[in-house]
């Protein structure tokens, strides 16, 4: 084991990649996440890295450069945020469609417009139909450790499918955490050599990416389902391995004070570290509270919630996103998720942080207020409002 | 390697036959001259267009190449992937040794190339990859449907530029697509027509021995867009260079020349024949030859001279 350094988020990113080593990196600077490419040249100028940078001119680039060193074989990595992966968008989809185990540095930002630089969940929420594994971060060691295990998870033979690993733009992209990174010979001997093949290489004829019609695309596409089925026994076994070698244990949904709690909070990301704070001093006041923090939402960790959710009476669920028409996405599966079944919590959902509103202690205490209302009266039961904004 | 039709016959063929192009469509045959040039070991891009959608119908490929088709505008960003993964692998061993000088070739229509793709071609020719780019410019989205494209010269009836009782069809110039690429001072460019299949090889096999990003702009008649018999793209090929529709420019080092019949053209050795020749067979232009319409070929001829003009000058006529 190394010991601590200091890094932000978006380093923690980097790091983990120049640990990696990844043969191609193709990417384009946006705001939040363009430390990630910056810092990831300087290893590049500095040798620590053999990899190919390839410095496209957009992220439509970056990704369509990613798939073909993928197809030809390489560990390929990118990094955007926001409007670069909705620019990228249709070559997600064929990164995806391609089962090609590209990773993805993402730093949440939200969408335009009105255009806006900072954090919210907007850009990964829009992208969770394409076929890629998600994973969210709190901080910036989480970050690191995901970057990590996202390379085994994605390149396993089950799964070849894309990662994308999520924090959230300048919350933690941007501030200084203590980092304990594993010695480049612990990443290298747990990553393994790569397992998958390059398939557009010189050796032989292969057509990669074909016209497929009615009479196949349809059977293609579930085998990219049957894939991700397969996903959480492959992040159980990578999980288990990680927390065995190096200590920290990581689970596909992370509990907190949750054995005797009534209530919880549930959300992604860095608000999960507020949340933390805030049931710390509600347990203070005698309140049997929780934290409940799913880490994926690709493949959406059903199966868990339906085993975990009923243990408790009443359930908050905080999105950072909107979902116009509709409810919003954490929300909504989480509902999906739990349909009938017995015992089933009570669920409110809330819309918060949308373009890096800082959702605080005190709003999250209003939460608490209005979750063990809920707890006690069934107020607000199946409802979601908005957390934080000026009527 | 000579370049001999000898030689040539007893290669092996890049792309089968049995796919589904239309009969009587050039565009495999520029794939085969280009791919046939040099005895390189290829890795194939392939922009969504005509010769990928016919060529590839899963489960049937035609070809025997590595081949990859990621969209319509990022051809030249893949390929750009792949010769970096490339680079990358041959650096830890990964590229066993007769692989080492792979080429890299991506082909294009010109909707994907002047149009959509102009950005990846632009981004891809600035970094420097040692890929060769081929545009098959058939004069629109042929396989949408005959729509314009920034190729498209003026006059042509399409399906976004139709003819009416206030339309003679597109009304601008094409793009000068080979000016736009040479300006990024990359080693060779060229255009060049698949009708004379010499100066097309090459062509070819010199933007493929060239180290670094190399352009071809292919001339290519097509049937269904161009409504023309299926059995007449040579001699309209050939048309087109003898009206200086179409010239054969070379562009190396930063120095321009004419090849083929442009060079005798210019010289004074070949006779330039007016435009109308190459309009004339075309349904696209059937509508020129009315009294109401008699005017545009004047347009038409006029901007082919401008053109020819320009290049002819650029070659130090």
């Amino acid at each position: 084991m190394g010991k601590y350094i200091a890094l932000t988020g978006a380093e923690s990113a980097a790091f983990a990649m120049k640990q990696i080593n990844p043969d191609v990196v193709a990417a384009y600077p946006i705001t939040p996440q363009t430390p990630v490419a910056m810092k990831f040249s300087e290893y590049v100028a500095n040798g620590e890295v053999n990899t190919e940078y390839v410095t496209v001119e957009s992220e439509h680039s970056a990704m369509s450069a990613t798939v073909g060193a993928a197809a030809a074989g390489a560990r390929a990595m990118t990094a955007t945020a926001s409007n670069g992966l909705a620019l990228m968008w249709e070559i997600v989809y064929i990164a995806s469609s391609m089962r090609l185990p590209i990773l993805m540095a993402v730093v949440n930002r939200a969408l335009s417009g009105p255009i806006n630089i900072h954090g919210d969940h907007s850009d990964a929420m829009g992208a969770r139909d394409s076929g890629w594994i998600q994973i969210f971060n709190e901080n910036n060691q989480e970050v690191y450790d995901s970057f990590i295990m996202a390379l085994r998870i994605a390149e396993h033979p089950d799964v070849l499918t894309p990662a994308m690993v999520c924090q959230d733009g300048f919350i933690t992209s941007h501030s200084v955490e203590n980092v304990m990174p594993l010695t480049n010979e612990q990443v290298q001997k747990f990553i393994g050599k790569k397992k998958f093949k390059g398939l557009i290489t010189a050796d032989k004829p292969f057509t990669m990416g074909p016209l497929d019609l009615q009479d196949y695309y349809f059977e293609h596409k579930k085998q990219q389902h049957e894939a991700m089925k397969k996903v959480f026994a492959v992040v159980e076994e990578v999980q288990n391995e990680y927390a065995k070698e190096f200590g920290r244990k990581y689970s596909v949904i992370e509990e907190y004070r949750t054995e005797d709690a009534d209530t919880i909070i549930m959300g992604l990301n860095s608000v999960m570290g507020n949340v933390k704070t805030v049931v710390d001093s509600a347990r203070e006041k005698g309140i049997k509270i929780g934290a409940v923090k799913p880490r994926f939402f690709r493949p959406f960790p059903v199966d868990y919630l339906r085993d975990l959710l009923p243990k408790f009476k009443a359930v908050v669920v905080l999105d950072r996103s909107d979902s116009f028409g509709a409810m919003p996405p954490l929300y909504s599966e989480t509902l999906a998720a739990l349909y009938g079944i017995e015992n089933a919590p009570m669920i409110k959902g809330y819309i918060h942080g949308l373009g890096g509103r800082d959702t605080n202690l005190a709003m999250i205490e209003t939460v608490v207020d209005n979750l063990q209302k809920l707890k006690d009266t069934g107020e607000g039961n199946l409802t979601f409002e908005y957390l934080g904004v000026r009527e | 390697m000579a370049l001999t039709l000898k030689d040539l016959i007893n290669k092996q063929i890049p792309l089968n036959g049995g796919h589904r192009m239309c009969g009587g469509c050039p565009v495999p045959v520029i794939v085969k001259q280009v791919l046939m040039s040099t005895d390189h070991p290829k890795i194939i891009g392939n922009a969504t267009g005509c010769l990928e959608v016919a060529t590839t119908i899963y489960p049937y490929t035609a070809w025997n190449h590595p081949w990859i088709h990621n969209a319509f505008e990022n051809v030249a960003a893949t390929v750009s992937g792949i010769e970096a993964a490339h680079n990358a692998l041959s650096r830890i061993g990964e590229v066993p040794e007769h692989n080492k000088d792979a080429k890299f070739i991506a082909f294009a229509g010109d909707g994907g190339t002047y149009d959509i793709g102009l950005q990846s071609l632009s981004g891809a020719l600035e970094r420097g990859h040692n890929m060769l780019y081929v545009c098959y410019d058939n004069e629109g989205y042929m396989n949408t449907g005959i729509q314009r494209s920034s190729a498209t010269p003026i006059g042509a009836n399409t399906t976004t530029t139709p003819i009416g009782s206030e339309s003679y069809g597109k009304t601008q110039s094409r793009k000068d697509l080979l000016s736009i690429v040479a300006a990024h001072h990359i080693p060779y460019a060229a255009s060049t027509s698949p009708h004379n299949w010499m100066d097309a090889m090459k062509k070819s096999k010199k933007a493929i021995e060239t180290q670094g990003p190399t352009f071809l702009l292919y001339f290519a008649p097509c049937i269904p867009g161009w409504k023309i018999p299926s059995d007449v793209w040579k001699k309209l090929s050939e048309t087109a260079v003898k009206t200086c529709f179409w010239p054969l420019i070379e562009f190396e080092d930063g120095k321009w020349s004419l090849t083929g019949e442009s060079k005798l053209i210019a010289e004074g050795k070949m006779p330039k024949i007016p435009v109308e020749e190459f309009l004339k067979s075309q349904g696209r232009f059937k509508h020129l030859f009315t009294d109401k319409n008699k005017h545009v070929i004047e347009i038409i001829q006029k901007d082919v001279d401008k053109s020819w003009n320009y290049y002819k000058g650029l070659a130090g006529y």
